[in-house]
């Protein structure tokens, strides 16, 4: 039977050359713009090295402080972290890391403009970098604050024309650093590892991280053993809040250790603060955003299917009257029109693939390279086969409740 | 073979309410080559349909092999139509996309048959009616004789207890009409199928062993 859908579905396609040219304009572009959407996604948040433990890994993003007439919110300070953070249970590795703050170093009185980031040994653990030549800098030479560095492939071509740096010696922010591995470049949009150059904690320009104060700059990232480990380290952490002891005029402390999908659901959080997540929010808006986005070329589809069914009602008839039911019917239009948003989502793919190099081309995000990988192009089946459906079905389920009789009073087939 | 009992069939708009058939009763015994006369918009057709278990009465009931259907679901009549029923229209109605062979596999289809089986009974009904040498051709690359063979093919190829003919021979020339009733009287002689056939043609009607006439929806004598 599927044989057979599949054998008319084709002839259809062939035949009415129109409506399959107009079907797939509309069908490859709409997935052309879902694609893409979901390469960027993916390159965002897909399990990417070097974060390929991203399915272990809580981070603590955000902290809200809260009295009767103030309220303050913000990252945590390595004070924090380290002592609350660091401290956690039956944890594979905490890791402590600032932001990657913008900062200047100088080669042959030509200004570069790269971002530094301060971290610790635990870094390279939690994250699996890949070191095209040297090595990552050690716990100890942080706890000693050893002036050494890690720097990314881009920084090793533009510094010193590609040739080895491990043992060079590079000056940055008026510091002076030994490097000691090179790493491949790291997107912009994997906020947590990307850098230029990585130093150790212990180098900061000044101490004001290891005073004590609860807000700051720094982000604390939890590797657990395992997801199932999520609840009871979560709790850990919001069971050490209440023993924090807060600045005056502030009585209550908020945050929560998330993993990377919940931290961007905090956008949407109801908490005033936005420290806590909303992962169903996220998610349910980014089911809507996707359905709305399909909504319009999928009713303009259901439209074009209309006419395109209405064309062979005498088909229907016919169908109906040597033994189709209803629903045989419906099955038989929705398989043409998922095998319809196949095809175009074949297209799409190849166009995604056109538009994806041209992103990567003009280097619109630092570092960041595009693809179509296996999980985008599941993601882009799975789109095109619901977006088959949601445009197939209704014209498929009205047509097929034709009347025979009046199916048949019409002549073309 | 089939029965209708104080059958109506009225069809309504919001304004106008037209009688297409009223106090229809008949019986047709199996292996019957029956014909149905009458002018025009006389009902025809519409009675055809409700033989057909395409449309339903508004009043009275109708029996095919002894079974009541007017509860059956839309699933329990596609099957019984499948099984029991095949039909021939005027105008062929041919599925223009499929070629001659996948045309008469469709009342097949539905009965889950394997696609090697399929295709050799297919082929067996078209050379019963003498068009083998077409079997990959479209609709529109044959003659309207040869369609309506191919139609008549599609009719047959499932073994019908029960063959509808709506004016079969309507769109052919005389001696194409010929060779059309000349395959109908074959079937009816020789595999005892049951055969209702609508037609204006009093020659071809006297052809059949018996004929019903119809005038304003209502039998006449």
């Amino acid at each position: 039977m599927l044989k057979h859908y599949l054998a008319t579905a084709i002839q259809v396609l062939r035949r009415r050359k129109f409506f399959t040219f107009i079907s797939l304009f509309g069908v490859s572009l709409t997935l052309v713009v879902l694609m893409v959407a979901t390469a960027v996604f993916d390159q965002a948040l897909g399990p990417q090295p070097p974060e390929v433990h991203s399915d272990r890994t809580l981070g603590v993003y955000s902290l809200g402080m809260r009295g009767p007439s103030i309220s303050s919110n913000s990252d945590a300070s390595y004070w924090f972290l380290d002592r609350y953070v660091r401290t956690l249970p039956d944890v594979e590795a905490v890791t402590i890391f600032s932001q990657a703050a913008r900062s200047a170093t100088y080669r042959d009185g030509e200004k570069f403009e790269l971002y530094l980031k301060r971290a610790d040994g635990a870094f390279w653990h939690v994250y699996a970098f890949d070191f095209l030549e040297g090595g990552p800098f050690l716990a100890e030479e942080d706890a000693n604050a050893e002036r050494v560095a890690v720097i990314n492939e881009t920084t090793r071509r533009r510094l010193y024309d590609g040739e080895s740096a491990v043992g060079r010696v590079l000056e940055i922010d008026g510091q002076r650093f030994k490097i000691k591995g090179v790493v491949r470049d790291i997107s912009y949009l994997r906020q947590d590892p990307f850098s230029d150059v990585w130093t150790p904690n212990s180098t900061a320009r000044s101490d004001v991280h290891l005073r004590p104060a609860v807000l700051g700059n720094h982000t604390g990232v939890i590797l657990a053993h395992r997801r199932s480990d999520f609840p009871a380290i979560k709790r850990a952490f919001e069971a050490s809040l209440e023993e924090v002891e807060l600045p005056e005029r502030y009585e209550e402390l908020t945050g929560e250790a998330n993993t990377r999908f919940e931290r961007f659901s905090r956008v949407l959080s109801s908490d005033r603060d936005q420290v806590k997540a909303s992962p169903w929010r996220l998610r349910i808006a980014i089911a809507l955003a996707m359905l709305l986005f399909m909504i319009l070329p999928s009713l303009n589809l259901v439209n074009i299917n209309i006419s395109r069914i209405l064309e062979r009602a005498s088909e229907i008839g016919v169908r109906k009257a040597f033994g189709a039911s209803s629903w045989t019917l419906v099955g038989q239009f929705v398989v043409e029109n998922v095998l319809l948003t196949l095809i175009g989502g074949g297209i799409a793919f190849v166009l995604s693939s056109g538009v994806l190099s041209l992103l990567n081309g003009v280097q619109l995000v630092p570092y960041a390279v595009f693809q179509l990988n296996f999980r985008v192009f599941f993601y882009g089946l799975l789109i095109a086969v619901i977006f088959g459906l949601v445009s197939g079905v209704y014209p498929a389920w009205k047509m097929s409740r034709l009347h025979p009789v009046v199916a048949l009073r019409r002549r073309s087939l | 073979m089939i029965e209708l009992q104080d059958v109506e069939k009225i069809y309504r708009t919001d304004r106008i309410e037209t009688v297409a058939l009223a106090n229809v009763n008949l019986e047709i015994e199996a292996g019957e080559f029956v014909s149905i006369m009458g002018p025009s918009g006389c009902g025809k057709s519409t009675l055809l349909n409700l033989m057909g278990l395409l449309d339903v009465p508004s009043e009275g009931y109708v029996r095919l092999a002894g079974e009541s259907v007017e509860s059956y679901s839309d699933r329990r009549l596609s099957r019984l139509r499948n099984q029991r029923i095949g039909f021939v229209f005027q105008t062929f109605h041919l599925i223009a996309d499929l070629s001659v062979v996948a045309n008469v596999e469709i009342p097949l289809l539905y009965r889950r048959m394997r696609g090697r089986e399929r295709r050799q009974r297919a082929l067996a009904a078209l050379e019963q009616v003498g068009l083998s040498s077409r079997v990959h051709h479209f609709p529109s690359q044959l003659s309207g004789g040869q369609q309506q063979r191919v139609a008549i093919a599609r009719a047959i190829v499932g073994e019908p207890d029960v063959l509808l003919a709506d004016e079969p021979t309507g769109n052919l020339d005389s001696s194409m009409g010929d060779e059309v009733m000349a395959m109908l009287h074959d079937l009816n002689n020789r595999a005892g199928t049951t055969i209702v056939m609508v037609t204006h043609d009093e020659r071809l009607a006297g052809r059949t062993g018996r004929t019903l006439r119809l005038f304003d929806g209502r039998q006449v004598n």
